[in-house]
C-alpha cells in the first residue's frame, strides 16, 4: 500500500508543477489527454466493469458542450432560460440534458441484450451527430464561436496553463469517486453484471438499475468532458461528437485496460500522444493531408484484441507490484448485521402445488408438489434430465410456471421476480458455479449480503457509508469462516478448485441470512473430508431452524442427511418419503437402474 | 407531394433499397457463419466503386497493393504450416497468396484496362477487391475467431477505421462517379427509368437469386449454412470453419465490392462512403433479426424507401430519421428474442 501511495505522491506532484515548467505544446497535451480520460474513465465503469459496450460516447460530450456553447452564446433567450446563460448555467443544463437523454436511451437500450447493445449506440450516436450538425440554432455543420471563457469570482481562465488545473482537478475526484463506488455495496452490485443476470438477481440486485446507474454515470462524465472542452476552445463544432471520436473514447478505455480506472487515463496518454505524432508522421510519409492515423489506431486496437485483451494497465502493473492488501481479522470486529427471526421448527416455509412448466411441447415439470418446513432438510432427486433444475428456477421466481403455484412463506410468490422472493429470505447456490472468478472470495460472499445494506452509489461514491460496508464484510468473513474458508478470504475465487467454489456459493447464499437455503448439488467435486464436513455444517443450520431443500446425485451423502426424500422423473414426481423407504421403491429402482421389459 | 414525385422518390427508394438488400444478406451471412458483425462491409463498398474509378482513369488502385502486402503476409502466416503439410498445399497457397496478385498486378500495369469495355473493367477490379475479404479473414478474424461476438464487434469497428485510413490514403478524400452501364431510359406511364436504375435491381434480384441455388444446391453452400446453424456441429462433420470463414467473407466481399461499382454511377462515392451505406444495410438486417435472408432483404427496401421520402420532407434529417428507426427495431427484437445466458 505504501509504495503506491508513494508512486500516486510523486505523479500528483509532478502533475501539480507541470504547468510551471513545461512549454505550451505539453500543456495543450495534457489539458486534452484529462479531457478524454474522462469520457474514457465513464466506459471504463460502463464496459470494462458493468460489461455494456458503448460507441456512443462522444454523443454526451456533444451534448455537455453543446448545452453550455447554445446558453452562453444565444442572443435572444427567453425570460425562463435566462439565468442560466453563463457557463455555471451551461454546465447544470449539460448536466440535466444528458441525464435527461441518457435516461431515455438507457431505457431503450439498455435491455439489449447480447450485442444488440452495441449496435444500438452506434445508431444513437450517429443519429445525435446528425442532429448536432442539422439544427439551426446550433449553428449547422459551422457550429458555435465566442464562448466565453469560465470564470471563478473575479479570474477568468483565458490560459491553457490555468485551465490545466481545473481539467485535472475534476478528473483526480472523478477518479477519487469512481474508484470509492466500485469498492462498495454498489461497486459490488456493477461489478456483479458481469456474471449475469441470473446470479446477481437471485442475491437481490437490480441489475437494470444498476445498468442504468452505470449507463448514468458515464453520460454526466461525458458530458462534463464536453463542458469543459466548449470551455477551453471557445468554440465547437459537430466533429468532435462524431461515432468515430466515439469509437476512439472505446478504444482509450480497452488499450488501457477496460477494467482499471487508471487504465482509463493510461489509454487516453496513449491514444492521444500516438495521434499527435501519427498527424505529423503519416503525412509526410504519405505525401497528403488527412486522419491517415486512424490506420494506426485500427491496427493497435486489433493487436491488442489479439495479444492482450486486457489492456496495458495489467502489464504496466506487473512492473510494480503492489503489497497486498491483507485485512487483519480485527478489521472484522465490526458489530454484527441484524439478522432475521427463525420461524419455530417444523413452521412451513416452502410449499409447491401442482406446479407445471412447459417449454413448447415438452413438460419439463408436470404437477409437481413438495413443501419444506423450517428446520428439515429435504432432497430432490433423480436421474439428469429429471427437471429438478427448472423446479428450482420456479421456485426462484427465474421463470415462471406455466400453471399451478408456489407459496413461500404463506405467500403466492411465482411470478413474482427472484429479487423479490430473494428478499422474503430465499436463497440458493448455482449447479453450474456463479462466482465472480477475479474478485476474492471475501467479496464474492458479501454480494450474498446485498440485500442487508441500504447505501447507495452517492453515498459510496464520497465513502460515507463506511460503518456499513465493514458490517457487511465482517458479516461475510464470518460466513467464510463458518463454511471453513476463513484462510481464502482475499484468493481470487476464480483460483479456488471447483469443489471449494461450490463452498464460496454456500457462503454467499448463508450471507443473505435465509430462512430457505436451496442448493443444488452442493457436494459435487467435493472430497470425502469435505464432503463430511459440508454435511455436519447443513445438520447445524437444520438444527438452527432453516429450512434445506437439496439437489444432489451423491446418495450416501442424501441418504444419511436428509429427513425426507421426493424422487423425480421425466418432470413427475414418482415417489417421496423417508429415505429408508425411498430407497426401497421399485419404482425408484427402475428409474435409477432400467426396468426389465 | 403529387403521384409524380411520389413515384420518383419511390423509384430512388427501391434502386438504393436494392442496394442496402445486397449487403443486408451479406452481413446475415457472415453473422450467421462466423458471429462477426461485419462493420466493414461498407469499406468493400467504397473499395469497389473506387478501384473501378482508378482503373477507367488510368492509375493502379491503392487496392491492388493492399492485396499484393496482404497475401504476402498470409503467406508467410501460413508458409510454415503448408510446408509441413506437403508440396500442393505450399504450392496452393503461394499460386494464391503470390502469384494471383502479381499477375493481377501485370495485368492492371501492363495491359491499359484504361481502355477496356466497362464490363472487363468492373471484373478486373472485382478480382482485385473480393480476394481482400479471405486474406483480411485470415489475418484479423481468425486468430481470435473463438471470441465473444462482442470481441469480435470490436475487431470490426477497429478494421473498419484501419480501412477507411487506407481507403483515404489510396483514393483521395474527392468523391467519385463512374459512368453510367447503360445511357438507356424508358418511359413508364410518365414516369422515366433510367437504365442504371435497371441494372441495378436487375444485378441484385440476379445475385439473390445465385445466392439461393449456391445455398440450396452447392455442397458449400450446405456446409455453410451448416456452420451458421452450429459451429461445433460443422466441425464433427469434417467442415472446416476455417474454410466456411474465408467462403463467408469471399462472399461478402464479392457482394459488396458489386454493390459499390452498381451505385458508383447514380451517388458519388467517397472513400468513406461505404460507412453509411453499410450501416444502413445493417439497419435492414437487424430488422431480420441478422437472422433471416428474406426479412432483412424486406427490411432494407424499407429503409431504401424511408430514406429517400423522408430525403423530400426533411432532407437535413434523413441520417437521423433512418438510424433512430433502428432503436424500437433493436428494442423489438431484444425482446423477441428469448436470451439465453451464455454458460461461462
Amino acid at each position: 500500500m505504501s509504495r503506491q501511495r508513494l508512486i500516486l505522491g510523486v505523479a500528483l506532484a509532478l502533475l501539480a508543477l507541470g504547468p510551471l515548467v513545461l512549454p505550451e505544446f505539453y500543456i495543450t497535451l495534457l489539458n486534452y489527454i484529462g479531457l478524454y480520460a474522462l469520457v474514457a474513465l465513464g466506459l471504463v465503469l460502463l464496459t470494462g466493469v458493468g460489461g455494456l459496450t458503448s460507441f456512443g460516447q462522444a454523443a454526451f460530450v456533444g451534448l455537455g458542450a453543446y448545452a453550455t456553447a447554445a446558453l452562453t452564446t444565444a442572443t435572444a433567450l427567453p425570460a425562463w432560460l435566462a439565468p442560466l446563460a453563463n457557463p455555471w448555467g451551461g454546465l447544470l443544463a449539460g448536466l440535466l440534458l444528458t441525464a435527461l437523454v441518457a435516461l431515455l436511451l438507457g431505457l431503450l437500450t439498455l435491455r439489449l441484450s447480447g450485442h444488440y447493445l452495441p449496435l444500438g449506440t452506434i445508431a444513437w450516436g450517429i443519429s445525435l451527430y446528425f442532429l448536432f450538425g442539422n439544427l439551426e440554432f446550433l449553428g449547422g455543420h459551422t457550429g458555435i464561436s465566442g464562448i466565453p471563457p469560465l470564470r471563478f469570482g473575479g479570474f477568468e481562465l483565458r490560459d491553457g496553463r490555468h485551465f490545466y488545473y481545473l481539467i485535472w482537478v475534476v478528473l483526480l475526484a472523478a477518479v477519487w469517486l469512481t474508484s470509492n463506488l466500485l469498492d462498495s455495496r454498489a461497486g459490488r452490485a456493477i461489478r456483479a453484471l458481469k456474471g449475469g443476470a441470473l446470479m446477481a438477481e437471485a442475491m437481490g440486485i437490480d441489475t437494470g438499475r444498476a445498468k442504468m446507474v452505470i449507463f448514468l454515470i458515464a453520460a454526466l462524465f461525458a458530458c462534463l468532458s464536453g463542458w469543459l472542452y466548449a470551455h477551453l476552445q471557445r468554440f465547437v463544432n459537430p466533429t468532435p461528437f462524431g461515432l468515430h471520436i466515439g469509437i476512439e473514447y472505446l478504444f482509450m478505455a480497452v488499450i488501457g485496460g477496460a477494467a482499471h480506472v487508471w487504465g482509463a487515463l493510461l489509454g487516453a496518454a496513449v491514444i492521444t500522444v500516438l495521434k499527435q505524432w501519427l498527424q505529423d508522421l503519416l503525412p509526410q510519409l504519405f505525401g497528403a493531408t488527412g486522419n491517415f492515423e486512424v490506420i494506426g489506431f485500427g491496427l493497435l486496437m486489433i493487436f491488442m484484441l489479439h495479444r492482450a485483451r486486457e489492456g496495458l494497465w495489467p502489464w504496466l502493473t506487473r512492473w510494480f507490484p503492489a503489497s497486498a492488501r491483507r485485512p487483519a481479522s480485527a478489521e472484522f470486529a465490526a458489530e454484527p448485521l441484524p439478522a432475521r427471526a427463525v420461524p419455530p421448527a417444523g413452521t412451513p416455509l416452502l410449499e409447491v402445488k401442482d406446479a407445471v412448466k412447459q417449454f413448447g411441447g415438452l413438460v419439463a415439470n408436470d404437477r409437481m408438489s413438495l413443501g419444506v418446513a423450517s428446520g428439515e432438510i429435504l432432497a430432490l432427486i433423480g436421474p439428469n434430465g429429471a427437471g429438478k433444475s427448472t423446479l428450482f428456477n420456479l421456485i426462484t421466481g427465474v421463470d415462471p410456471p406455466t400453471s399451478g403455484e408456489v407459496r413461500f412463506l404463506g405467500e403466492r410468490v411465482d411470478g413474482r421476480s427472484s429479487r423479490a422472493i430473494a428478499r422474503m429470505g430465499m436463497s440458493r447456490t448455482f449447479q453450474h458455479v456463479r462466482l465472480l472468478p477475479g474478485m476474492s472470495v471475501l467479496e464474492n460472499v458479501a454480494l450474498g449480503a446485498h440485500l442487508r445494506g441500504r447505501h447507495g452509489v452517492p453515498a459510496a461514491m464520497l465513502h460515507l457509508e463506511r460503518a456499513e460496508e465493514g458490517r457487511l464484510l465482517a458479516e461475510a468473513a464470518r460466513q467464510c469462516a463458518r463454511v471453513g474458508l476463513g484462510e481464502h478470504l482475499h484468493d481470487a475465487a476464480g483460483s479456488l478448485p471447483l469443489g471449494k467454489q461450490r463452498i464460496v456459493e454456500i457462503a454467499r447464499a448463508l450471507a443473505a441470512d435465509p430462512c430457505l437455503l436451496l442448493l443444488d448439488e452442493p457436494a459435487a467435486g467435493l472430497r470425502f473430508l469435505e464432503k463430511r464436513s459440508l454435511a455436519e455444517l447443513l445438520r447445524q443450520l437444520r438444527a438452527g431452524g432453516m429450512g434445506i431443500l437439496l439437489v444432489e446425485h451423491d446418495m450416501e451423502f442424501v441418504m444419511d442427511l436428509a429427513d425426507r426424500v421426493v424422487v423425480m422423473e421425466f418432470g413427475k414426481k414418482i415417489a417421496a418419503g423417508l429415505p429408508r423407504e425411498v430407497q426401497s421403491d421399485p419404482a425408484v429402482i427402475e428409474a435409477y437402474l432400467g426396468g426389465v421389459d | 407531394m403529387d403521384l409524380q414525385i411520389a413515384l420518383l422518390l419511390g423509384q430512388d427508394g427501391v434502386v438504393n433499397g436494392a442496394i442496402y438488400a445486397l449487403l443486408a444478406l451479406a452481413l446475415v451471412l457472415v453473422f450467421a457463419v462466423t458471429r462477426v458483425i461485419f462493420i466493414p462491409q461498407g469499406e468493400f463498398v467504397a473499395y469497389g466503386a473506387l478501384t473501378l474509378v482508378s482503373l477507367q482513369a488510368g492509375h493502379a488502385p491503392g487496392t491492388l497493393w493492399l492485396m499484393l502486402v496482404l497475401g504476402a503476409a498470409v503467406a508467410a502466416i501460413d508458409g510454415p504450416a503448408a510446408w509441413r503439410q506437403g508440396r500442393r498445399r505450399l504450392a496452393g497457397l503461394l499460386g494464391r497468396q503470390l502469384l494471383y496478385p502479381f499477375v493481377i498486378a501485370a495485368l492492371v500495369l501492363g495491359a491499359a484496362p484504361r481502355d477496356w469495355p466497362v464490363l472487363l473493367q468492373v471484373a478486373l477490379a472485382l478480382v482485385i477487391v473480393v480476394p481482400l475479404g479471405p486474406q483480411l479473414y485470415r489475418l484479423i478474424y481468425q486468430p481470435v475467431a473463438e471470441a465473444s461476438v462482442l470481441v469480435l464487434l470490436i475487431v470490426s469497428v477497429a478494421l473498419h477505421l484501419a480501412l477507411v485510413g487506407l481507403g483515404l490514403l489510396f483514393f483521395g478524400a474527392e468523391g467519385s462517379r463512374t459512368p453510367a452501364f447503360s445511357e438507356a431510359s424508358f418511359e413508364v406511364g410518365g414516369l422515366t427509368v433510367s437504365g442504371q436504375s435497371l441494372w441495378v435491381i436487375g444485378a441484385s434480384a440476379l445475385l439473390i437469386v445465385a445466392l439461393y441455388v449456391f445455398f440450396e444446391k452447392s455442397l458449400y453452400g450446405k456446409a455453410l449454412r451448416a456452420t451458421a446453424i452450429n459451429r461445433a456441429g460443422a466441425r464433427l462433420m469434417g467442415i472446416s470453419t476455417t474454410l466456411a470463414g474465408k467462403l463467408t467473407f469471399l462472399l461478402a466481399a464479392a457482394i459488396g465490392a458489386l454493390s459499390g461499382i452498381l451505385i458508383a454511377p447514380i451517388t458519388t462515392i467517397y472513400y468513406d462512403t461505404g460507412f453509411l451505406v453499410g450501416l444502413k444495410g445493417f439497419v435492414g438486417a437487424i430488422v431480420g433479426g441478422l437472422a433471416s435472408y428474406p426479412v432483412a432483404a424486406a427490411g432494407a427496401l424499407l429503409v431504401g424507401l424511408l430514406e429517400s421520402f423522408s430525403s423530400f420532407w426533411a432532407s437535413a434529417f434523413k441520417e437521423v430519421i433512418v438510424f433512430t428507426l433502428i432503436i424500437p427495431v433493436l428494442v423489438w427484437r431484444s425482446l423477441t428474442t428469448r436470451y439465453v445466458e451464455e454458460e461461462e
